[in-house]
Parts: structure tokens; C-alpha cells; sequence
């Protein structure tokens, strides 16, 4: 029976026909958690959003709802703004890059090479440290960069607190989420598809190149976009390696706290936020989207 | 790009609507007065629980010394469960207040003002405080905590910010905030420095000395041209520095790593590395003078617990609890009384507790504003302007 | 399948990342056993002082007792709103459905300071309401709701529909073929996305600071405030040391029941 017939059927009869229930199922399955979404996400966001068009009052940093665009204005315009916003996009793009180098051959051999209970034990090995507390981990590199921590004693050289040491330490916070949806990517290539490359003459490297490569790419998109929007807004690794520096989340935090400026703390938030769905959007084209 | 579309249709639409519905708050500001409050008119039962926003070492609890406690004698007492908030910064404690979920603050005179012409602090009704009539006379009445004669808090103590280094790495006995300055090079990398805004009065402290033809009168008191002098001071300074720290304990833990080997510090920092014993360090009030803070604990308006509040006001300035939370801290305690409890005989005399003269001579922290704060004039620049300069030294 | 060559590299390589992974975690738990205070390297002695300090420290338990209660309040209306958001995707056909997808996403991929000072002044401003638990969790719930959509959701693709159908040809109910079909091939995602949320959510902070009231500590806040007390600092590590030692228990438990490895997803 067709659908339409078991719908007239049903209306003959009386009852619901099952397209109008299977409607309302989908209703009932989506309003709860699309008005969470709605009222406490994006409705916070647009508050946000809104927010960035007020002002304070220069003395006592009191909100005042008068719209302006000032703080639009001196996000686009300002120097230091600008500056620090490069400083954090590069810095961003460079703990991407890393943690895609770092993970991409572990991801191979988790995949690809290692014997199931090997991987078993790879993966929990893997995950275990994002239980560690993000805090104490920083604080570990803290005590590591120190000028008589380990690595100076070791080594006899500490790159000391700066941006060195905070390109390391997010690397280093950001890397088991980079390796989770590349050894999923690597997971999901069929064995058939490299045996069958090699048996036509290619050589490991080409394999890899030309045949897995392209495959685990949309993995390595999905990891890009965690470690990427992490580093975007971090401010406290920062504050804990980083010595002098500012990134982008210190000035936000830092307009938000120090300033009580919380209109142009919004507004400076539109960076990252715009950053991200831009980064999302050109990421969605690769496919990364459905191996988040 | 529905997605994109879809937000920006919705925030456009919330714009539209605010635009609809802004009003125009009334500003605060020197030249209006304050918000029209009540003080409380008699201390009634304590509520069971007190809130406070503090620096750190005013409300110690034992958590960091069992031996430094006066929050649990006070619990026991008045039957006020006290949570203390640090605050590393006067513009942490703002922040804090506004958010209207605290009964109290040591609030230093950058902060005071701020909160009073917000409407976030009550009056005070010193009647209520017993312990307030023999608090240092020169303390009552100030500019940063009273207006129109109407006080709006309880002085705690006050003191100065001094230059501490480390006498193994800096062997030449600093006494100078040169050192800091223009000789700070010979510590490359090594220089600490507070990190708030307000730290631009100390290079314009610095300045006034050995600048003289810039006319800097009051450090507070900045016209532009002078206000850009000190952040190009800072600005080179910044070359040196290892980290700005608000945190104390992250200064105490960059001197014991030797992260840092000198810069601004506060006494109970100086204090905590001695006890430490880690590394040696000696503090020393520059010859140039020091900025400092005079400290007042304040009441929230919409504070949940009011009667705890005025029962902490009165224990923390009780003879015996000033004495003990001046001595931890190291700084001269408001009240006069305090004097007989130091463990340390002549600690009044080595902080000048009760010298006036002496007192006056600390540049207090104070909100710089537009109508000089010095009442030399009106073109003074003002604290927003301050945070601006700030976040570009910083970089 | 691949050469010896790139065996041993990928090898020597995996060995490399995870002492690159492990070593600072090691020094944490060395240094939990460090008898310096100030974790002089190399230690100089053994102690479990810090253990018998971190077991007495009421500030931690309440810290902790609290992070328990927010990581299970979110996961739990996670589990609820993300199952559900991820069936509606999976299993119907609509308009928009890959605009809710990518706005599901949104929570987890924004910076935590910008969600956190949304929902701030969206709690203090706009709305009035007093910061406490229960913002916490509000504010929490919001991203295990896309951990728990995106394992759900994989799986539910994976699955396919073929079973379900068979199931409803078979003349069972849309609740019996969820009972006693569906469930439990989901229940291994469920698992291992509950699982992911809660630990998640019990180290958050960024959101935590901003939307947790003055008198609320979750652990990493306390853990915030007393990283740099150096009276405090041994505590800490022990603490970490032991967090990350109990962790192997519950990823251990997720890979167990959570099947297949490769399907989780953060």
C-alpha cells in the first residue's frame, strides 16, 4: 500500500493517516531541543550581538542602552585590535597546522597498522588526556618552560614565557581532538582500496598521496575546526605561558574586566564569532561538517 | 548562505527593536551626585552568610596559614558564614559589585568613587560601627570615600606599592624606580610589573621626578601630552618584562622561579617569599615616592546581607583583627588602637601608622577623571582613556 | 599492506607523540609526589603529605561535588534534547534540516568566551536572573547537546535504515521497533557521547567563570584559584594526578560499551 492510499484510508476512517503523525512525531522530536538552541544559544548570541551597539558611561562603566556604532568603529579601526587579532589568527593557524602533523602519521599507524587490541589501547591512551584538567596541563607546561624547570635543565635552554611557548602548549591541549576525526577518516578507508593501489604499482607514498589522502582530508577539516576555534578564543593558556602576550581572548576578557567596557567586549567577540562561521562555512564544502 | 542570512535577519531585527527601545541612562560623574540611597538605620540579626569581594590577605580563613585566621573567629561570633572573592585588580572589584551578587568590598580609592556614583555602594551609618570612632582621623572624610560629607564606607588600612628584587640576582641595592625604568635593560626579561591601568601613574610618579619640565604635578592628574610621556616610558619598559601580574601569588611564584628578579610589589608578597624561603628578596620605597592605596570596606546597595556586613565592618576594625590583618599584610592599619596588638612592637612606627604627615605623602590609587582630580583644571585625561593606553602598552 | 618503511615510521612516529602527550602529564604526577614545595626538579624526596592535605581539603570535595552535580545535569538533558535533535535529523526529511544541523554544531565550535559572555548578559542583563548551579548547567548543557547530537547522529547514518524498516513491516509499533530495535544498536553512542559530555563539561571553565555565582565552584574554578597559591599548588597536583589516573576508568568504559571506536566523536 502506498502511502496516499494508507492516507485516504485513514481519513475514510477517520483516524490520523501516517504522514500527518509521522509530522507530528518529527514536531515533537524537534521543538524541545531547537527551543533550547534558539532561546538559551542563539538568543543569548543575538543579546550579545545587540549589546555590541550600546555604550557605557565613561566614569562609572555602567551600561547605557543609547546605540551607537563606536564600538563597531573602534574594532574595525584600531590599531592594537588589528594587531592582536593577526597575532591570534596566526597563532591559530600554526597549532592547526601542528596538530595535523602530529596526528596524521599516529592516526595511520592506529588505523592502518596496529593490531586491534594495540588500537583499542591507542585510542583509550589517546582520549585519557582530555580528562586531564585543561588547567593543569597548562600549568605542567608552565612548570616545564620555567627557567629551572625540566626542559631547561635537560636541555640547558627554555624558550622561557611567550608565544613559543603558547603555540606548544595549545598544540599540545588541542591535539586529541585533531586525532580523533583524522583516525576516524583513516578508520573508514578500506583496506581493498590501498591493496588494491599497490597491486597497480603505486608505492606506499603514492598510495598515500593520491589514494588516502584525499580520503582522510574531510577528517583533518573536522579536527582543523576544533583546534582552530580553541586557539581563537583562549586566553587562559595564555596567561599562564604566554608572559607578556595578548591574544584576542585577553583583550576581550580584558575589556570585559578591566575596562567594565561589556558593549565593546561584545563587539570585539564579532571577531572570533565571524572568524568561525567564515572558517565553518569554507569548511563545509570539504565535507569536514559530517566527520565532526 | 541561509544560516548567515537567518542570524543576521534575526540580529537586524533585535536592533530595530532596541533602537526602538533604548533610552539614555543618566550618567554618574563628578559634578552630578550620587544616587539617592539609604544607610542602614540599626544592625539587626546576622542573615547567616556574607559575601564579600576582598584582597588578597584581608579576609585570611586559615586556608593559606592555619595560624592566619580572623574570618573563622568572626563566623563563630556573629554566626555570618563569610565566601571571600578575590579580586586581583580595582577593576575586578568593580565588576564584581556590579553584578549586584556581593554585600561587600575592600574597595582602594580607584575603585570607591566608581562605585559610589554607580549607585553599587550604600552610605554608611558610622553610627553603627563602634569601632569607627577611633580610626585615624586623617582617614575620615576623604575625597575617595566620602561625598558632601556623607561617608560611604569604613577605612581598613593603607600603604605603599615598593619596588621588591631578588639581593642574589640584583646585588646593587635598588632605590630607585629607575631600575625599573630607564636602567631596567640590565634586568632584561626579568622586570615585573602590575597589571592594571593604574600602574600609568607610577612611570608618571616616576616622571614628575626626573621629567620635571612635563609639569606633572599629580600622578592622577594627566593632561594628554603628559599621559603620552609615561606610556612611551612603559612602552620601552614593556621591552624587559618577563609577565605583568595581577594574581599575587603568580608574582610570588615568578620571584621563587626567577622568572622575575625585581619589580612593583605589595608587602605580603615580600612577606610570603620569606616564608617561603626559597629565594631572598627585599623590598625598599624608591626615593621618587610610591603610589599606594587607602583601602575601604564598602557596602553593596542591594547587599543580600546587610547585618553581616556591618558586623564584619566593625571586626575588621576591631584593635586586635586590624593589628593582625595589618601585620600579614604589611600596611599601616586605620585603626589607631591596632597599635597595641602588633606582635612586632614598633610596626606602627615602621609603617608611620599614625602619622598624617607621612600618609599624605603616598600618591593613593584615584580614578583619573577629565576634571582633574588635583583641581587644576578640566583637561585632565580620564580612566577609559587610561585602559586604552594600557591595552596598547600591553601590546 | 604498506611497507616496512612506513611502518616503522608511523611506529617510531606514534611512540614519539604520545612521550610528546604523556611527559607533561608524568611530571604532574611526579610532582605529586614531589617533597618540594616549589617542585624543584629533579624532586627531592617522596612524600604523600599532599595526598593527606588534598584529602582534607573541604574547598576541594565541595568543588568537586559540585562538578559532579553540573556534569549530570548537563549530560542528562543532553542525552534527552541531543537524541532527539539527532533522530529528527536523521530520520526526516524537512526544510532546513541542514540549517539545524550546522547550527547544532555552533555551541561547541564557538570560542568558549564568546558563548560565555552571551549567556552572561543574556542571564544578567536581559534576562535578571541570579547567577548560580543552575546557570552552570544551563550554560553546559548547551555544548553536551552537540556531542551527544553527533555521536547519535553518526551512528543513527551508519545504522541506516534498513532494520527499522524491516521492523515496522514486521507490523511493530513506531515505540516497539524503538524498544527493542533501535535503542539498542544506539545505545553504545549514547554511551560513549555521555561520556565525552561529562568529561567535558567536568573541565570546563571558560564558560563556567561567566555564568557560575559567587558563592558556586565548580573544580576547575577552584583549581583556577589556587594554581598559583604556592601553599595550594602541591594540592593541585595531586588532585590532576589523581583525575587523570581515575579518567582511564570511564574512556576505558567507553570504548567497552560504546562499540566500534572509530564512531566517537567529540
Amino acid at each position: 500500500m502506498t502511502v496516499a492510499a494508507t492516507d485516504e484510508l485513514a481519513a475514510k476512517e477517520g483516524s490520523a493517516s501516517p504522514r500527518r503523525l509521522r509530522r507530528l512525531g518529527l514536531a515533537l522530536l524537534l521543538v524541545p531541543p531547537l527551543t533550547w538552541l534558539a532561546v538559551a544559544y542563539l538568543g543569548s548570541l543575538v543579546v550579545l550581538l545587540v549589546s555590541a551597539f550600546w555604550t557605557t558611561n565613561s566614569f562609572t562603566g555602567a551600561v547605557v542602552r543609547t546605540v551607537t556604532t563606536d564600538n563597531i568603529t573602534r574594532v574595525l579601526t584600531d590599531e592594537v585590535f588589528r594587531t592582536v587579532t593577526l597575532r591570534t589568527v596566526g597563532v591559530a593557524l600554526v597549532v592547526t597546522v601542528l596538530c595535523a602533523v602530529l596526528a596524521v602519521p599516529l592516526a595511520l599507524y592506529m588505523a592502518k597498522i596496529a593490531s586491534p587490541r594495540v588500537r583499542l589501547a591507542l585510542v583509550v591512551a589517546v582520549t585519557t588526556p582530555l580528562w586531564a584538567s585543561y588547567l593543569v596541563k597548562a600549568y605542567a607546561w608552565r612548570m616545564l618552560f620555567s627557567p629551572e624547570g625540566p626542559l631547561a635543565w635537560a636541555t640547558g635552554y627554555s624558550p622561557g614565557y611567550g608565544l613559543i611557548a603558547t603555540v606548544v602548549t595549545l598544540t599540545y591541549l588541542w591535539l586529541p581532538y585533531m586525532i580523533i576525526p583524522v583516525f576516524a577518516a583513516f578508520e573508514r578507508v578500506p583496506d581493498s582500496l590501498i591493496d588494491a593501489s599497490s597491486d597497480l604499482g603505486a608505492s606506499d607514498v603514492s598510495t598515500l598521496r593520491m589514494v588516502v589522502a584525499p580520503l582522510v582530508f574531510p577528517g583533518i577539516a573536522a579536527g582543523s575546526i576544533f583546534t582552530f576555534s580553541l586557539s581563537l578564543g583562549d586566553y587562559i593558556a595564555v596567561t599562564i605561558v604566554g608572559g607578556k602576550t595578548q591574544l584576542l581572548g585577553n583583550i576581550i576578557y580584558g575589556q570585559l574586566v578591566t575596562a567594565n567596557n561589556q558593549p565593546l567586549a561584545a563587539a570585539l567577540s564579532i571577531i572570533p564569532l565571524a572568524a568561525i562561521v567564515l572558517y565553518l562555512l569554507a569548511m563545509r564544502r570539504t565535507g569536514a561538517l559530517e566527520n565532526v | 548562505m541561509k544560516p548567515t542570512v537567518v542570524r543576521l535577519g534575526l540580529a537586524l531585527a533585535a536592533c530595530a527593536l532596541v533602537a526602538a527601545c533604548s533610552s539614555s541612562d543618566t550618567s554618574g560623574g563628578t559634578g552630578q551626585a550620587p544616587p539617592k540611597l539609604e544607610p542602614l538605620s540599626a544592625v539587626g540579626n546576622g542573615e547567616g552568610e556574607l559575601n564579600l569581594i576582598a584582597w588578597a590577605g584581608y579576609a585570611e580563613n586559615g586556608s593559606n596559614d592555619p595560624a592566619v585566621d580572623w574570618v573563622t573567629p568572626f563566623e563563630k561570633e556573629s554566626g555570618c558564614k563569610v565566601n571571600v572573592k578575590l579580586g586581583n585588580t580595582s577593576d575586578e572589584m568593580v565588576q564584581l559589585m556590579r553584578s549586584g551578587q556581593y554585600d561587600g568590598v575592600s574597595a582602594s580609592g580607584d575603585a570607591t568613587l566608581r562605585l559610589i556614583y554607580a549607585g553599587d555602594v550604600a552610605p554608611v551609618n558610622t553610627a553603627l560601627v563602634p569601632n569607627y570612632a577611633t580610626i585615624s582621623s586623617f582617614l575620615k572624610d576623604k575625597p575617595w570615600n566620602s561625598v558632601d560629607g556623607q561617608m560611604y564606607g569604613v577605612p581598613h588600612g593603607w600603604g605603599a606599592n615598593l619596588l621588591m628584587y631578588n639581593i642574589d640576582v640584583v646585588r646593587d641595592a635598588p632605590n630607585s624606580w629607575g631600575s625599573v625604568f630607564d636602567g631596567a635593560s640590565k634586568y632584561k626579561g626579568k622586570v615585573t610589573a602590575y597589571d592594571s591601568p593604574i600602574y600609568i601613574a607610577d612611570a608618571a610618579l616616576y616622571l614628575s621626578k626626573t621629567k620635571p619640565e612635563l609639569g606633572i604635578k599629580d600622578p592622577y592628574s594627566l593632561t594628554s601630552e603628559q599621559l603620552d610621556a609615561a606610556v612611551e616610558l612603559l612602552k620601552a619598559q614593556r621591552e624587559n618584562i618577563s609577565e605583568y601580574w595581577s594574581d599575587y601569588t603568580k608574582e610570588v611564584q615568578a620571584f621563587e622561579s626567577g622568572t622575575s628578579v625585581i619589580g612593583t610589589t605589595w608587602q605580603v608578597i615580600a612577606n610570603t617569599i620569606g616564608t617561603e624561603n626559597k629565594v631572598q628578596v627585599n623590598t625598599v620605597l624608591p626615593k621618587e615616592g610610591s603610589t599606594g592605596w587607602s583601602d575601604t570596606w564598602m557596602v553593596a546597595a542591594k547587599a543580600a546581607h546587610p547585618n553581616c556586613m556591618y558586623k564584619w565592618m566593625d571586626w575588621i576594625t576591631s584593635p586586635k583583627v586590624n593589628a593582625q590583618v595589618a601585620e600579614y599584610f604589611g600596611e599601616a592599619p586605620a585603626q589607631t588602637k591596632a597599635c597595641e596588638f602588633t606582635t612586632e612592637k614598633d610596626f606602627c612606627d615602621i609603617y608611620h601608622a599614625t602619622d598624617a604627615k607621612y600618609a599624605d605623602q603616598i600618591h593613593y590609587w584615584t580614578t583619573p577623571q577629565k576634571q582633574c582630580v588635583d583641581g587644576s583644571g578640566d583637561n585632565c585625561t580620564a580612566y577609559d582613556e587610561w585602559v586604552d593606553k594600557w591595552q596598547q602598552i600591553k601590546g | 599492506m604498506l611497507s616496512t618503511g612506513v611502518r616503522r615510521v608511523a611506529l617510531a612516529w606514534t611512540v614519539l607523540v604520545l612521550v610528546f602527550l604523556y611527559a607533561p602529564m608524568l611530571l604532574v604526577v611526579v610532582n605529586a609526589f614531589n617533597a618540594s614545595r616549589t617542585f624543584a626538579f629533579p624532586p627531592t624526596g617522596f612524600t604523600l603529605d599532599w595526598w593527606a592535605d588534598a584529602a582534607g581539603s573541604s574547598g576541594m570535595w565541595t568543588s568537586l561535588a559540585n562538578s559532579a552535580v553540573v556534569g549530570l545535569g548537563a549530560t542528562a538533558i543532553a542525552l534527552v534534547l541531543g537524541t532527539m535533535a539527532a533522530f529528527a535529523v536523521q530520520r526526516y526529511e524537512f526544510f532546513g534540516r541542514n540549517t539545524i544541523s550546522f547550527l547544532v554544531v555552533l555551541p561547541i565550535t564557538l570560542p568558549g568566551i564568546v558563548t560565555g559572555i552571551a549567556l552572561n548578559a543574556t542571564f544578567t542583563s536581559a534576562l535578571g536572573i541570579t547567577l548560580g548551579l543552575a546557570t552552570v548547567i544551563i550554560g553546559h548543557a548547551t555544548f553536551c547537546i552537540v556531542i551527544v547530537f553527533n555521536n547519535t547522529q553518526a551512528r543513527l547514518r551508519r545504522l541506516g535504515t534498513a532494520l527499522e524498516d524491516a521492523s515496522a513491516d514486521l507490523g511493530a509499533s513506531s515505540w516497539q521497533t524503538f524498544r527493542y530495535i533501535t535503542f539498542p544498536m544506539m545505545r553504545g553512542a549514547l554511551v560513549a557521547g555521555a561520556i565525552l559530555a561529562f568529561a567535558l563539561s567536568f573541565d570546563e571553565i571558560v564558560v563556567t567563570t561567566f555564568t557560575a555565582g559567587p558563592s558556586v565552584q565548580t573544580l576547575p574554578i577552584w583549581i583556577f584559584g589556587n594554581l598559583f597559591r604556592p601553599n595550594q599548588a602541591p594540592v593541585i597536583n595531586v588532585v590532576a594526578a589523581a583525575l587523570t589516573v581515575l579518567a582511564i576508568i570511564p574512556v576505558w568504559l567507553a570504548q567497552r560499551f560504546g562499540g566500534d571506536p572509530a564512531t566517537t566523536r567529540v
